[in-house]
């Protein structure tokens, strides 16, 4: 069998390989092994001859008779640690970003404020381009110059990273036997009514903000893009 | 009698330039003197260019000449002369000078700013599409 590392520390296998060699993708197991009882460390044995004392606790399993004669070195602990995502100083709450990766790319929308992993929690308002509140990554974003006045309006502490976790569900079929009962495509769900409730909460503000200035409502509505010899880093946004 | 050119604008003391490269692009200044078959020296005392060589390449010549400059004037000759033709308000009063305006302006626009020009223009040519069809009509 081929060695397990190369060197120590570095390993024959890619972590795609060790996954795909470990059939990985089938799934993490769940459920705990039945736990094997536990190997008594020692056994008495019968010692023959007179001088012995009869028994003798003689351990189950024999220790190696050698050691290897390098000693494996230990792979270096790494001491980075990730920073805290840095929000763009251009990005303040209530400023209008231009998304441009995604399903809603091209849309205008107005920031609220950046979650604990350092996303960025936007809004529509739904009601005016139909945005919902959303993260969105900051690389993705083109901060605007215009900002809407939110006051000292605060998000909810309840929208967080967590709010925006899909519900672990057990599936007992297949993803795709569990589509397609009674052979048509199964109906989605209601859109839940507390986070629907949210939402309304949030835009309220929002909305109430944008009506202000004249054509901002307009302004948010309508999608960005380039045209002939419009390039991004000429533009003033 | 025929022409003696087909051009209109000449190299010529008094002839009032546009820069169109160094520090002070996009400013106008007028001609002194001639010095060879590529350069001359500019001077500008009310627009703020200082009196230098400057290549031909990298000036356009307008329409504007100021009257009577006397070759090689100072700074001085040359400032007395500009104000007395008023230079300046004619070539801001000039449509390519307000062309070159409105294009910078263009430039500074920020994106709602550039949202508000395209919906501005928009109503703008309805107003001039129903006004023209009911002209027709």
């Amino acid at each position: 069998m081929a060695r397990k590392e190369l060197v120590p520390g570095v390993g024959r296998l890619s972590r795609s390989q060790t996954y795909a060699r470990r059939q990985l993708y089938k799934g993490r197991k769940t459920g705990t092994a039945s736990a094997k009882p536990e190997a008594a460390p020692t056994k008495e044995v019968q010692v023959g001859g007179d001088k012995n004392g009869g028994t003798r606790l003689v351990p189950t399993s024999k220790a190696p008779r050698f050691y290897p004669a390098e000693d494996v070195r230990k792979p270096k602990q790494s001491r980075k640690t990730a920073k805290p995502t840095k929000l763009r100083d251009s990005i303040t709450s209530g400023t209008v970003l231009i998304l441009l990766a995604g399903r809603f790319r091209g849309k205008r929308v107005v920031f609220l404020k950046q979650l604990e992993s350092g996303l960025l929690l936007v809004t529509g308002p739904y009601k005016v381009n139909g945005v919902p509140i959303r993260r969105v990554n900051q690389a993705y974003v083109i901060a605007t110059s215009t900002k809407i006045n939110l006051g000292d309006f605060k998000v909810d502490s309840k929208i967080n990273d967590a709010y925006f976790a899909k519900s672990e569900k057990k599936r007992t079929r297949s993803a795709e036997e569990e589509f397609f009962a009674d052979g048509k495509p199964k109906e989605k769900g209601a859109f839940p009514e507390t986070k629907a409730a949210d939402q309304r909460e949030v835009d309220k503000v929002v909305l109430a903000a944008v009506k202000k200035t004249e054509y901002l409502a307009k302004y948010l509505k309508a999608s960005w893009g380039l045209s002939k010899g419009e390039y991004p880093h000429q533009l003033v946004f | 009698m025929p022409r003696e050119s087909n051009f209109a604008r000449f190299v010529e003391v008094g002839r009032v330039v546009l820069l169109k490269a160094g520090p002070h692009t996009g400013h106008i200044a007028v001609i002194s003197e001639i010095i060879d078959h590529n350069r001359a020296i500019v001077d500008g005392p009310t627009t703020g260019v200082p009196r230098q060589a400057f290549p031909y390449r990298h000036l356009t010549l307008t329409s504007l000449t100021v009257p009577k400059l006397p070759r090689n004037a100072g700074s001085g000759t040359v400032k007395k002369h500009l104000e007395k033709a008023d230079i300046v308000s004619k070539w801001e009063s000039s449509a390519w000078a307000k062309k070159r305006a409105a294009a910078a302006k263009r430039r500074t626009l920020t994106d709602f700013e550039r949202f508000q020009v395209i919906v501005h223009k928009k109503a703008r040519r309805d107003k001039v599409r129903k006004v023209l069809k009911a002209a027709k009509a």
